[in-house]
């Protein structure tokens, strides 16, 4: 694995700190892919540098997934993976949310494709994406209850 | 399920029509809400979820190599993808490195199974638009692909072939003799569709100018694979991000610019003839002998010989199938192209012997989302055409 300064030269990552440090919380490196991690409230603001950035254009929303770590808190990770065509680059945003309070910004005015995703993890782990212009479940019924991919559901369905 | 249709324009002229879940053009159980006015769709609202099986969830219960399994279920009609990118995906996570001729016999399956998917996907979008004998040549040749699976794997369609670090086992005694003989016979094959299609009055009327979508929207929606490339953009994950040796490989990548169904064809036609010429490569390349799968003790099962000699090789064994590996904690996300366009599994370790997350980055999934962009003012018989180009398979939607 690379030593942290050689993350901190990837020019993804410079750019991004000298856009707004803030917007950096941390930077990862696994496997030779690079995970950024935002706070929360930078999200949006982060997406649309990197989509709108000419050099950067990280146009393509490849993926965008959840993960549960519970009993961890804040518990969930929503995940981001960014491609740029031009450079040939991707890029893993990574965004903690708190069980408590499950909320996040919805990037689909930045990546329209990023309505389907975020349906369906709101659908599956409970995670609501504030300004999403038609945020119901997708895969399961309506009446459906609770959130299958969270940790503190069992494999049979609830009890 | 169970979706409200608020009619946009509010005008009484309009109708709702429901298309699916069941209905033969939508090929499985996919239900697209039409709001219609006369024969012209006003909106389109797909709806999907009704062969939700929970994959992802099952997935976490299983160990590494048992995941395998469910990933053939995903995109059924082209297994071996699933089975490969979600090897790489582990395999990236574990650090692993593949055999060469692993490697090779990989990629010379893989794209026998992109004719295979593509040869469904002609015949039953064929059949859709009305040209029947098209279904029955392109399944004739499919059954000679699946014979070919079942030598090598022993299944047809469920292959589970690809392993963790390698193959499940060492390919039949005289298999490339079979592959041979389909490469050989191919070409005039795919000459007979394309005689039967291309020059085809009806077959220009159905499809051309059809479900055209612009380039932008593609990147804005995510779209990839065929449909991506009929609007010009020359992205394919096998030249742009090269996995299993495929940047040892000669082939190239076809675009078109109309960017509709007709562009779509010819597109998926032309990549036969170009997984034709990397199958062709890659039985050149595949070595006689060699290992097909990596030297990893308690990763990656010993071989059976070893597994009788040897008392560790056996304790190994043991442990692998009871108990299972334990990763590094760790995330990794792999992409390949599919048939269908980008494949991607995202794979979370927490150092547990059974993953802690595995999403699957469904290129069915996402390019639905742009069938409303296709659909919306043309006719319904248009619909038809639609959902068949964008080639999805429900299984890999719902998961």
């Amino acid at each position: 694995m690379a030593e942290p300064q050689d993350i901190e030269q990837h020019e993804v990552v410079r750019r991004l700190r000298a856009w707004d440090p803030q917007a950096v919380a941390e930077v990862r490196e696994f496997r030779g892919e690079v995970t950024v991690v935002v706070p929360r409230e930078h999200l949006r603001r982060a997406a649309e540098f990197l989509c709108g950035e000419p050099e950067l254009g990280f146009t393509h929303l490849s993926d965008l997934s959840s993960i549960d770590r519970y009993p961890v808190e804040p518990r969930f990770e929503v995940n981001y993976h960014l491609m740029s065509m031009s450079r040939k680059e991707r890029l893993r945003l990574k965004v903690r949310v708190s069980g408590s309070d499950p909320v996040l910004e919805t990037v689909t005015p930045v990546w329209p494709g990023a309505n389907w995703p975020e349906r369906e993890v709101f659908d599956l782990f409970g995670i609501r994406f504030e300004g999403h212009p038609d945020l119901r479940r997708i895969v399961l019924p309506v009446d459906w209850e609770g959130y299958p991919l969270r940790k503190d559901y069992p494999v049979e369905g609830p009890r | 399920m169970g979706t409200t249709v608020n009619t946009v324009t509010g005008q009484a002229r309009t109708m709702v029509l429901n298309m699916g879940p069941q209905h033969p053009a939508t090929h499985g159980v996919l239900r697209v809400v039409l709001e219609l006015d006369g024969e012209t769709v006003v909106k389109a609202i797909p709806d999907i979820g009704y062969l939700h099986t929970g994959i992802e969830k099952s997935c976490e219960s299983k160990t590494y190599s048992q995941a395998i399994t469910l990933t053939d279920r995903l995109d059924y009609l082209a297994p071996l993808s699933n089975n490969l990118c979600y090897c790489l995906a582990v395999e990236k996570l574990l650090g692993l490195e593949v055999p060469k001729r692993a490697q090779y016999v990989r990629v010379l399956l893989t794209e026998l199974t992109r004719i295979g998917s593509h040869l469904v996907w002609l015949g039953t979008h064929a059949i859709d638009l009305g040209a029947m004998s098209v279904f029955l040549y392109c399944f004739r040749e499919r059954e000679e692909i699946l014979k070919i699976l079942e030598f090598v794997s022993g299944q047809r369609m469920m292959t589970s072939y690809f392993r963790i670090g390698g193959l499940a086992l060492e390919p039949p005694t005289g298999w490339l003799v079979r592959v041979q003989k389909f490469v050989d016979m191919m070409p005039a094959r795919i000459q007979e569709y394309e005689d039967l299609l291309t020059g085809n009055r009806i077959w220009h009327a159905r499809t051309k100018g059809v479900g055209t979508i612009s380039a932008e929207d593609c990147i804005a929606m995510g779209v990839t694979g065929p449909t991506l490339r009929s609007a010009g953009l020359a992205y394919d994950v096998r030249k742009a991000f090269p996995y299993s040796s495929y940047d040892e490989f000669e082939f190239d990548v076809p675009t078109r610019t109309e960017a509709d169904c007709y562009a779509r064809y010819l597109l998926r036609v032309e990549e036969m003839r170009q997984s034709l010429r990397i199958i062709r490569q890659a039985m050149k390349k595949i070595p006689a002998e060699g290992p097909i799968r990596t030297e990893a003790p308690g990763i990656v099962p010993p071989e059976r010989e070893k597994m009788k000699t040897e008392m560790e090789a056996l304790i190994y064994h043991f442990k692998i199938f009871t108990e299972g590996f334990a990763p590094p904690p760790g995330e990794v996300y792999q992409t390949i192209e599919s048939p269908r366009g980008e494949l991607g599994f995202y794979v979370a370790s927490d150092g547990s012997p059974k993953p802690m997350r595995v999403k699957v980055r469904a290129p069915s999934f996402i390019n639905l989302q742009a069938l409303p962009k296709m659909v919306e003012g043309r006719l319904i018989a248009d619909v038809v055409a639609c959902i068949g180009t964008i080639d999805i398979v429900l299984g890999e939607v719902d998961r």
